[in-house]
């Protein structure tokens, strides 16, 4: 089968897998669940294929939009080695995620919206992987706004999780209105949208312009990847189902917006100003949300910060503006770890009877031994425990800026030291120590559709960051290599900064029954959350408000009544017709037609 | 006979078998059914490669005066009957059991439908503005005897708002016939289209200026736009459909047809106004929207501020803006025609629009709550939707006139890209308002959306979704009516 048809099969199947869910098997539990698997093992089945085949090159392009004159918006696939990684990402765990929800999703209702959703969910994933144009990316970068919309929005009849369905979609709405001002800013400049076109017009930009259109493309991203200051919509995700939070944390939605980085990566190397932009950007990002992690009680909580900070890493590497692959390097092996986290998470939670509360857990290491042993793999590999698959990609991004921007640098340690501890502070609370309520107590071991799952994550969480992968997955992408002259001091730090992270937490929350340190700034999110309300509330709701009460007592009062009252004769004689009087219509209506043919008759 | 004359008269006949004794809403349906089919027919069998205006006919009615019935059809024409058919035969399926007068009800959607295919259809300006008038009464009819709420008042402000609209446009038409030499008048576009090209005739642009305001107000350009919430919240849902989603375009089609061709140079010297009122339109009603605390006024301002997008269209003055302005006319006729099918649906069953008093609705209302977010997401340009395809078109041609229009234009770009943020905060607002969060015990117990109601409504989302994934389809019938 030739190369083009495969990356068609691979888009086309969860897209008909969601319409057939939606149209035909709304009634069956199994056949929507059957086909949304099945959907994803074609699409995982495809990405193989394209990976294992090497191909390189553009397929079956065709315009969606043809105006004649050499205006077209077309819509083409792109293969190559970095969305070949890409697709093995997002196709593998897609298909772990939607078999682990067989299990999870069981006792819930709206089954079949479900699954659609995640169908939806990967179908527009994979469109933005495999897009090769702006505008392309922009369509499938919608939809995937659209789909965590319905996803999240999942337990629709919660008014939290309603409103954080609504928060992330206009969030993502409000970082795609740069997205879309960098595309038309783009295609005026260089008259084109696709990726190849503007990176062979690089050299024709003004600098000036180049950074704004980087710029304004990469809000894209801070919206979908959660970055300061539009990172607020993430944690209010994990009101969604927990296999959700694991697709959306791990492979698609936050992995959109660094792969956008990496696809447009020869734009940032080429425009030092977005680049430090970026960086900066990321650096903030990873130290904030890993100080937010600390002060979050909720299971899921943590986790969500903790992607805040890890996605700040990418996007910072991606700053650095030193290679594609340094990103999308951290990117894969976060993927497996932290899809593997959610899922032990959403494991622990249903073992507690929808318990989310690390500070009710304790002691599951016995109850819950195997969900105990895929945690940890994960967990080690996110704190960057050396040998494990975490330590590899975050260390080189660190190492990348030591050599190139020491501010960026110790904002990245700082935060790498703080990983080890909000995980470790994680898993002495929920894991070791004695149960702290009821249902820690009574926890049971989840199905094996649910710990299977977990193992097959547990492996390449541990191994995906050694040589093979790294050559493997990225030699086609862009250079691994750890800067030449790194002084031993440097790699002692990041031992240290693992060290010191795990060790303090461990002297501090072990055998503890409640947080011993609680901090009011952290636990109100540095109260962000709280001021985007008030703005959203007082200062867009004000001004709503303002033009509301112009609107009602300017323009329709005073200018439309008034001019009523300038032409009173014409309501004077108005007045004589009842509104609801046909003939008072007809006669109207009568009347002008002859006006108009004596005005013609006078004219001829 | 003309197919045409036929899709004008159609209605008409019926309306006379409805006063003679047949039953309304069959009848009705029926000429509204076979009205759907011609259209399609037309739509399908117009040769793009020929292009130009087809199946012309002409009637001499009072030739001494000037005045002729000329029919014509381009590709613009046919997407425009091909959207009115498609909405007046939904707003007549999705009409509720009426109590009182259901002859003269249905009688009066009968005419508006005749008017508006008259109006598209008509190639002599004068006759394009009397069917257009012949469909506005019946529009004020409809408010003022079957509306809700304040329909009185609603009715009356319409009334005298499109009734002093129209006798600006009026005037403005009039100016443009008296101002030719008296050797050449006549009100044919084709002839006029001639003249203007060949440079033979160059209108005064003052003219243009009246006719801006008129056909402007008939589309609720701001600052004239504040009879429309206020109509749509009083009109029974078919009305508001009908007026919304097709009649309002008149004004849109009119500039296109008439100040386009005759007034380029105009159009060209007072563009930065049209780019301020639209600025107005997108930007400061977009606000207004946000600030309603109804469902009806949300989707009656919003209908408002979505015409910015498609005066942004024809402000940009260039291909593919106008392709966009074209796509957006059909789209959002959809689109708003099936969010006021829906917003009468929730209004029978609960009584009230009100978000304050609404909530948790998708409970016991799931489909129409399913067929809610497909409208929500078209109106607020999901890719997938028509709406999508236009915004975009107009975005990237608004874009291009950059170069001719200067600092105005990227403002005008900037907000119009941030509207797409506004109306996903309302929009979304409502849904969630609606339909999400718990449920309160009254509204347990409703019954979901009717078999009818249901088909009329996907009846607007399928040609919505088809051109969504398939723009071509509309845009090869647009462009067919822009010079080449």
């Amino acid at each position: 089968m030739n190369i083009s048809i495969i990356a068609w099969i691979i888009l086309a199947a969860p897209l008909l897998a969601a319409a057939l869910i939606v149209l035909v098997t709304r009634t069956s539990k199994p056949l929507a669940a059957g086909l949304a698997i099945l959907s994803s093992l074609i699409a995982f089945v495809g990405a193989w294929i394209l990976f294992g085949s090497g191909v390189t090159g553009d397929y079956f392009g065709f315009n969606w939009i043809d105006l004649g004159k050499g205006f077209t918006i077309p819509i083409g696939l792109s293969i190559d080695s970095l969305s070949r990684t890409m697709l093995v990402i997002v196709c593998s765990i897609a298909p772990l995620v939607f078999i682990y929800s067989l299990g999870y999703m069981k006792e819930e209702e709206g089954y079949w919206r479900y699954f659609a959703g995640l169908a939806l969910f990967l179908f527009s994933m994979l469109g933005i992987v495999m897009a090769d144009n702006l505008v392309m990316m922009f369509i499938f970068w919608e939809l995937v706004g659209v789909s965590s919309y319905i996803l999240i929005g999942h337990y629709f009849r919660k008014d939290s999780a309603a409103d954080a369905a609504k928060q992330a979609f206009l969030v993502n709405r409000i970082g795609d209105f740069g997205f879309m001002l960098g595309i038309l800013l783009f295609w005026i400049t260089t008259g084109t949208t696709t990726f190849a076109g503007i990176n062979a017009a690089i050299g024709t930009l003004p600098p000036a312009i180049l950074a704004l259109a980087v710029v304004l493309i990469f809000c894209g991203t801070v919206g979908k990847s959660a970055q300061f200051p539009l990172h607020v919509w993430l944690p209010n995700s994990m009101e969604g189902p927990t296999p959700v939070s694991s697709l959306l944390h791990a492979a698609t939605m936050v992995a959109a917006g660094v792969y956008l980085l990496a696809r447009i990566f020869p734009l940032i190397a080429a425009s030092p100003d977005a680049a430090e932009i970026i960086a900066w950007i990321g650096a903030i990002t990873a130290l904030g949300g890993g100080i937010l992690a600390i002060g979050q009680d909720d299971i899921k909580g943590i986790l969500a910060y903790s992607t805040i900070s890890q996605l700040g890493y990418m996007v910072a590497g991606a700053g650095l503006a030193i290679s594609a692959a340094l990103p999308m390097f951290h990117l894969f092996t976060h993927a497996f770890f932290k899809c593997l986290l959610f899922l032990c998470a959403g494991s622990v939670i249903l073992g507690m009877h929808h318990e989310q509360n690390i500070w009710k857990m304790g002691g599951l290491k016995n109850k819950m031994p195997l969900t105990f042993i895929a945690y940890m793999a994960g967990m080690l590999a996110l704190s960057g425990c050396p040998g494990f698959s975490g330590a590899f990609s975050k260390d080189l991004i660190m190492a990348s800026a030591w050599e190139h921007h020491q501010a960026i640098f110790w904002f990245l340690v700082i935060a790498a030291g703080l990983t080890p501890f909000y995980m470790t502070r994680q898993a002495a609370v929920v894991f070791f120590g004695a149960p702290r309520s009821d249902a820690a107590r009574h926890a049971h071991e989840s199905p094996m559709v649910m710990i299977a799952p977990l193992f097959l994550l547990a492996i390449p969480s541990i191994v995906a960051g050694y040589g093979f992968f790294q050559h493997h997955f990225f030699a086609g992408v862009g250079s691994l290599e750890e800067p030449e002259h790194l002084p031993h001091i440097v790699e002692f730090i990041f031992l240290g900064a693992f060290v010191v992270g795990l060790g303090l937490a461990f002297l501090l929350y072990r055998n503890r029954a409640s947080d011993p340190l609680r901090i009011p700034l952290l636990s109100h999110r540095f109260y962000i959350d709280a001021i985007y309300d008030w703005a959203v509330a007082n200062i867009q709701g004000g001004f709503a408000r303002l033009c509301s009460f112009v609107d009602r007592w300017f323009i329709n009062g005073v200018l439309v009544q008034g001019s009523a009252t300038a032409v009173w004769f014409l309501g004077f004689c108005l007045r004589f017709l009842q509104v609801g009087n046909l003939q008072a219509y007809a006669f109207f209506f009568g009347a002008g037609v002859i006006g108009l043919i004596y005005v013609l008759l006078t004219v001829h | 006979m003309s197919p045409l004359l036929l899709l004008i008269l159609l209605p008409l006949v019926a309306s006379l078998l409805i006063t003679v004794g047949a039953n309304p809403r069959r009848t009705a349906l029926g000429a509204a059914f076979l009205n759907l089919v011609l259209s399609i027919v037309l739509f399908a069998r117009y040769d793009l490669h020929q292009g130009g205006w087809q199946l012309v006919s002409e009637w001499h009615v009072l030739p001494q005066l000037g005045i002729n019935l000329i029919l014509g059809a381009d590709g613009l024409t046919l997407t425009m009957l091909l959207l009115s058919t498609l909405v007046t035969f939904s707003a007549l399926w999705v009409a509720p059991k009426i109590e009182k007068q259901e002859g003269l009800y249905y009688i009066a959607l009968l005419f508006i439908s005749a008017g508006v295919i008259g109006a598209f259809s008509s190639l002599d300006i004068l006759f394009l503005y009397s069917f257009h008038e012949l469909a506005l009464i019946p529009t004020f009819l409809l408010i003022g005897i079957w509306g809700s709420g304040d329909r009185q008042a609603a009715a009356w402000k319409a009334t005298i708002y499109l009734g002093a609209a129209s006798f600006v446009l009026l005037i403005g038409l009039l100016a443009l016939y008296i101002s030719m030499p008296a050797e050449i008048r006549t009100f044919d576009l084709r002839t006029l289209n001639q003249l203007a090209a060949s440079g033979a005739f160059t209108p005064a642009p003052w003219i243009y200026l009246i006719l801006l305001v008129g056909f402007g107000t008939l589309v609720s350009i701001f600052p004239f736009h504040s009879w429309a919430p206020a109509a749509y919240a009083s009109a029974p849902a078919p009305a508001a459909m009908l007026h919304a989603g097709v009649l309002k375009k008149f004004g849109l089609y009119g500039l296109i047809r008439i100040a386009l061709p005759l007034f380029p140079g105009a159009m060209h010297d007072f563009n930065g106004l049209l780019i301020l009122l639209l600025i107005g339109n997108i930007g400061y009603i977009g606000y207004v929207t946000v600030a309603q605390k109804r469902l009806d006024w949300t989707v009656g301002y919003s209908s408002v501020m979505h015409m910015g997008y498609i005066f942004l269209g024809l402000a940009a003055m260039n291909l593919i803006s106008f392709n966009g302005a074209g796509m957006l006319m059909f789209a959002h006729g959809l689109s708003v025609a099936a969010a006021f099918a829906l917003c009468g649906e929730i209004r029978q069953r609960t009584g009230t629009l009100d978000y304050a008093e609404l909530g948790g609705l998708a409970k016991s209302l799931p489909v129409l709550g399913l067929l809610f977010g497909f409208v929500t997401m078209a109106s607020v340009g999901l890719p997938g939707f028509a709406n999508f395809a236009g915004e975009i078109l107009v975005f990237f041609g608004a874009t291009y006139s950059i170069a001719a229009y200067g600092n105005l234009m990227i403002i005008a770009i900037v907000i119009g890209v941030w509207g797409v943020v506004i109306s996903a905060i309302y929009m979304l607002r409502a849904y969630r308002n609606i339909f999400w969060g718990p449920i309160a015990a009254r509204w347990e117990t409703l019954t979901d959306i009717s078999l009818t109601a249901r088909c009329s409504v996907i009846l607007l989302l399928i040609p919505l979704i088809i051109a969504g994934f398939y723009p071509q389809f509309i845009l090869n019938m647009v462009a067919s009516a822009l010079p080449r």
